[in-house]
C-alpha cells in the first residue's frame, strides 16, 4: 500500500533522514520505533507531504506522491494523526470531526460520525463541548476519530501515547487493536516501543535517521539489541 | 438629549470602525499578519464609488457594488503578489511589506486621481432635513448613521453565520488555529487565505463608501487614519476575534465622540489611545481575546 524508497530529508544543513526505506502492506499495523530525535515524526511528515525528500520516492497505492501537495493526501486515502494531537482547540468536538471529513461528500458525514461515536462513546457525550476543554486522553481520541472521518485507507498515528497516563495508554492501544481487527491499515510511530511492538505486525527501528533493525513485532520484542536499547533490558 | 445624540453619532461611527476592524482581525486570525494596507483599500473603494457615481453617472447602488468588486480583486491581488511569497518569511518582513503596499496604494491613487481632495457625494441624502426624527427638535438620526449601523449588524450576522455554520467558514477557523493540522484535513490553506483577503477587502469597500458618505472628503490618504483607528479597535476588542472587532469598533467610536464632545476635539485621539493602553494593561489579549491553555 505504502512504499517508501530511500528518502533523505534535511532541516537546513542537518541531515535528518538518511536513506530510509520501508513499506506498509494492506491490512498491516507497521510501527516505526526509536528514541527522541531518531527521525520518526520527520519520516511521517515527509510521507504526508509536509516535508520533502531530496531523493528516492514515496508510492501510495501505486501512485508516486512527489508532486502531490499535503492537502491532497487525504483525498488519496491517507489520514495523519499528528504528534501532539493538534486538534482545533477552539472548535467543538463535532466541528473537529467535521473538519476530518472535509474532503468527504456531505451525504456520508452523518454515518461517519455515528461510526466514530460508536468507537469513541466519550466523544459523543461531549460533542457540543469545545475541544480545548477535553482531557489529554479524550483529545487523543478526538484526534484519532478526526483521522477516521475521512475513511482512510492508511491511518498514520504519530506518538498517540505521548503524555498520557498508563491506563489511557492501554486504552489507546486497545483502540488501535480494534481498528486493526476491523481491517484498517495503520502506520504507527511510537516511543513506547513495547506497546507498539505488541500490537504491530512488523516494525522498523530508527536510530539517528537510519533504519537499524526490522522484523515482525515479536522478533523485535525478543531481539537482544532492541531489548537493551528500547525495552529497558 | 445631546448625550443621546452623541451616543448615536458614536455608535454609527463605531459601526464603520467595526466593519474595517473586521478586515484586520480576520486577516490577522488566518494569516497572522497585520495588513497595514487595509486602510488604503478603503480609500480605493471610496474612489471607485465616487467615479462611478460622478463621472459615469451610475446610481449609488451600482457604485457600491463596483467598489466591492474592485476592492475584492485588489485584496486578492495584493495578497497573491506581496504577501504570499513571504509566507515563510519573518513577520517583520511581512509587516514592512504591508506598510510598503500601503504607500504604493496612496501614491498610486495620487498619480491616478490627483492629490486634490474631492467632495464625495453621499450615497444617501445628508440633507439636514432628511433625518429620522425621534423627538422633534431634540433627537434625530441621519440616514447615513442608520445605514452604517444596519450595515454593521448585517455584516456581523452574516459573518457569524458563515464562520459558525458553513464548511468553508469552519475551515477558515481551523486554518486560523493550526494551518498544519488544517492541511492534514485536506483544507487548501492558500485558497483559504485568499478568501479571507477577499472578504476583508469587500468589507473595506463598504466601509469606505459609508465613511465618505458620513464625512464627505476624499483624498489619497483618506483611508490611513480610519485604518489605524480601526486597527486599534481590533486590538481593543481582541485581535483575531470577530465579536471583538464589533465591540472594539463601537466602543472606540463612542469614546472618540464623547472625548470630542466633553473633553476636547484635539485630545480625542489621545483619549482613545489612553483607554486602549489601560485595557491592554488589564487584559493583554483585548476585551474578547481568548487565551486557551494548551493541554498535554
Amino acid at each position: 500500500m505504502l512504499k517508501v524508497n530511500d528518502i533523505n530529508v534535511y532541516y537546513g544543513a542537518i541531515h535528518a533522514i538518511k536513506g530510509v526505506s520501508f513499506e506498509v502492506n494492506d491490512g498491516e499495523v507497521v510501527t516505526l520505533i526509536g528514541a527522541n530525535g531518531a527521525g520518526k515524526s520527520t519520516t511521517l511528515n515527509t510521507v504526508c507531504g509536509l516535508l520533502h525528500s531530496r531523493t528516492g520516492s514515496i508510492e501510495f497505492l501505486g501512485r508516486n506522491l512527489a508532486a502531490v501537495p499535503a492537502h491532497k493526501m487525504v483525498e488519496l486515502g491517507m489520514a495523519h494523526v499528528p504528534e501532539g494531537r493538534r486538534i482545533f482547540q477552539q472548535m467543538t468536538v463535532e466541528e473537529n470531526l467535521e473538519m476530518g471529513a472535509y474532503t468527504q461528500p456531505r451525504a456520508g458525514i452523518p454515518a461517519n460520525l455515528e461510526r466514530v461515536y460508536e468507537q469513541f462513546p466519550r466523544l459523543k457525550e461531549r460533542r457540543r463541548q469545545v475541544a480545548g476543554t477535553l482531557s489529554g486522553g479524550e483529545q487523543q481520541m478526538l484526534a484519532m476519530g478526526r483521522g477516521l472521518m475521512s475513511n482512510p485507507k492508511l491511518l498514520m498515528l504519530d506518538e498517540p501515547s505521548m503524555g498520557l497516563a498508563p491506563i489511557l495508554v492501554e486504552q489507546i492501544f486497545e483502540i488501535i487493536k480494534r481498528l486493526h481487527q476491523a481491517g484498517t491499515t495503520i502506520l504507527l510511530v511510537e516511543q513506547n516501543a513495547r506497546m507498539a511492538l505488541s500490537v504491530a505486525d512488523r516494525g522498523y527501528v530508527l536510530e539517528t535517521g537510519k533504519i537499524v533493525a526490522t522484523g515482525t513485532g515479536d522478533e523485535l520484542l525478543h531481539d537482544e539489541a532492541v531489548k537493551k536499547a528500547y525495552l529497558g533490558g | 438629549m445631546s448625550f443621546l445624540n452623541n451616543v448615536i453619532t458614536g455608535v454609527s461611527l463605531g459601526s464603520i470602525y467595526a466593519i474595517i476592524a473586521l478586515g484586520y482581525t480576520m486577516v490577522y486570525g488566518i494569516a497572522k499578519m497585520l495588513n497595514f494596507a487595509h486602510g488604503d483599500v478603503i480609500m480605493v473603494g471610496a474612489y471607485v464609488c465616487f467615479f462611478a457615481m460622478n463621472s459615469a453617472g451610475l446610481p449609488p447602488v451600482v457604485g457600491v457594488l463596483l467598489a466591492i468588486v474592485v476592492c475584492t480583486a485588489l485584496g486578492v491581488v495584493i495578497e497573491r503578489l506581496a504577501y504570499k511569497p513571504l509566507r515563510a518569511a519573518p513577520s517583520l518582513a511581512v509587516l514592512i511589506t504591508a506598510i510598503g503596499v500601503s504607500y504604493l496604494l496612496q501614491n498610486g491613487a495620487q498619480i491616478l486621481w490627483g492629490a486634490a481632495t474631492k467632495t464625495f457625494t453621499p450615497i444617501v441624502s445628508t440633507d439636514p432635513d432628511a433625518r429620522l426624527v425621534l423627538i422633534p427638535g431634540q433627537l434625530s438620526i441621519s440616514y447615513v448613521a442608520i445605514l452604517s449601523i444596519v450595515c454593521c449588524v448585517v455584516v456581523m450576522a452574516a459573518l457569524t453565520l458563515f464562520t459558525g455554520q458553513t464548511k468553508m467558514g469552519k475551515a477558515m477557523r481551523a486554518c486560523s488555529e493550526d494551518k498544519g493540522a488544517a492541511q492534514l484535513m485536506g483544507i487548501n490553506v492558500n485558497s483559504t487565505i485568499s478568501m479571507t483577503f477577499a472578504i476583508g477587502s469587500a468589507l473595506a469597500a463598504v466601509a469606505g463608501v459609508l465613511m465618505c458618505s458620513a464625512y464627505p472628503i476624499l483624498s489619497p490618504t483618506t483611508g490611513s487614519l480610519p485604518g489605524i483607528r480601526a486597527f486599534t479597535a481590533a486590538v481593543f476588542g481582541g485581535i483575531g476575534s470577530i465579536p471583538g472587532a464589533l465591540l472594539g469598533g463601537v466602543l472606540l467610536g463612542v469614546i472618540e465622540t464623547f472625548a470630542k464632545a466633553y473633553i476636547s476635539t484635539d485630545l480625542s485621539d489621545a483619549v482613545v489611545f489612553a483607554v486602549l493602553i489601560i485595557v491592554l494593561l488589564v487584559r493583554p489579549a483585548g476585551l474578547m481575546g481568548k487565551y486557551v491553555p494548551e493541554k498535554v
